[in-house]
């Protein structure tokens, strides 16, 4: 069957009436936006249905607006329908200070690691999940790594001279 | 065609015997016969594959036995980017090797961290466990790895016979929290 960002919208639309807060379409890909309680039913609809066929989550990952008060945080499913050729990408946001989401590990068992990524690296929460724990970084690292007010450079080092890297004091002013 | 055997060590020798010092002639064994675990990660480590190839050959040093098993190597060549979540195995790995064990940083990343300068990434393999000799380079070509294995060589060749039991030494062991 024939996909397409129309054909999709108005079949979510049709099920699940309200649950598109907002989309929009970049370089031709669709990306819905909603909300953290209504991503699981979306989810959960666009895999069953016997015309969408969306068997496929391509990725789960997060991301850090830190100038979006209320929305600082975001979780961004792409999906795929292997059958169909079509892909599409869903966003939901939520606030820093409360970052708990429900799992979709019930939906695509490949949520499982990407989810555990997610809260490695974003401290997402996730509700449900069967072993939300650190992945990729050292277990017992106690911060969260992608956030946007934590360098990439590692604090620890004691041998660094920030001369060497362009780091004297004379940042953004022209050389004379 | 020229000798290629090994030199032989100062000494006194007669008719049927030759005299020299332990640590001479052992030393000369060990050196022409290190067996090397090569704990390649990277970039490094595929140089390192082709230095033990045909063209650049490091069997002509004696190490054409490599050990993936700790128990049976002498020499640790870390050769690529050692993760922090890896620093605890690598660790692992150098405490189960057998004494004397020797151990060669290949590679900007092992050596210091290199060109990842970030949280995930162990600043150098020294912040882990204590090394002899360092091959700088991203990655460092063939000949600069075989160069820094002669080095190793050279040590393994004059060290003295007692060095692993002196307090020096525990004391470096104590540092790193090794034994």
């Amino acid at each position: 069957m024939h996909l397409s960002n129309d054909i999709l919208l108005a079949a979510i639309e049709q099920q699940l009436p309200g649950v598109v807060l907002s989309h929009e379409e970049s370089y031709g890909m669709l990306t819905l936006e909603t909300t953290r309680e209504q991503i699981i039913p979306i989810l959960e609809f666009v895999k069953n249905d016997a015309n969408l066929q969306v068997n496929f989550l391509t990725s789960l990952c997060g991301i850090h607006y830190p100038d979006q008060p209320g929305r600082e945080l975001g979780v961004v499913y792409h999906l795929q329908s292997m059958r169909n050729n079509f892909r599409f990408r869903i966003k939901i946001f939520f606030s820093i200070d409360d970052p708990i989401v429900p799992t979709a590990t019930t939906v695509w068992l490949a949520a499982n690691w990407m989810e555990r990524e997610t809260y490695d690296f974003y401290g997402v929460l996730f509700t449900g999940h069967p072993n939300l724990k650190r992945i990729l970084n050292v277990d017992d690292l106690d911060v969260f790594p992608m956030r946007k007010e934590y360098k990439l450079e590692d604090g620890t080092r004691t041998d660094k001279d920030d001369r060497f890297f362009g780091r004297d004091g004379h940042e953004g002013q022209l050389l004379e | 065609m020229a000798d290629k055997s090994v030199e032989m060590p100062e000494g006194y020798g007669g008719e049927g015997f030759f005299a020299t010092s332990l640590a001479q002639a052992v030393g000369k064994a060990r050196a022409n016969s290190l067996w090397p675990l090569p704990f390649a990660t990277s970039c490094c480590g595929i140089e390192f594959m082709a230095t033990m190839g045909a063209n650049y050959d490091l069997s002509r040093f004696g190490m054409e036995r490599l050990s993936f098993s700790p128990r049976q190597a002498d020499l640790l060549m870390v050769m690529g980017t050692i993760a922090k979540k890896m620093g605890p195995v690598l660790k692992q790995v150098y405490t189960q090797m057998a004494e004397p064990k020797w151990v060669i940083a290949v590679g900007a990343c092992a050596s210091s961290g290199g060109i990842f300068d970030t949280y995930s990434v162990l600043q150098g393999i020294d912040k882990v466990i204590p090394v002899d000799v360092y091959v700088p380079g991203c990655p460092p070509r063939p000949e600069q790895i075989i160069d820094g294995i002669m080095k190793i060589q050279e040590l393994v060749r004059n060290e003295p016979a007692r060095r692993r039991y002196s307090a020096e030494y525990q004391h470096l062991m104590e540092k790193y929290q090794i034994g």
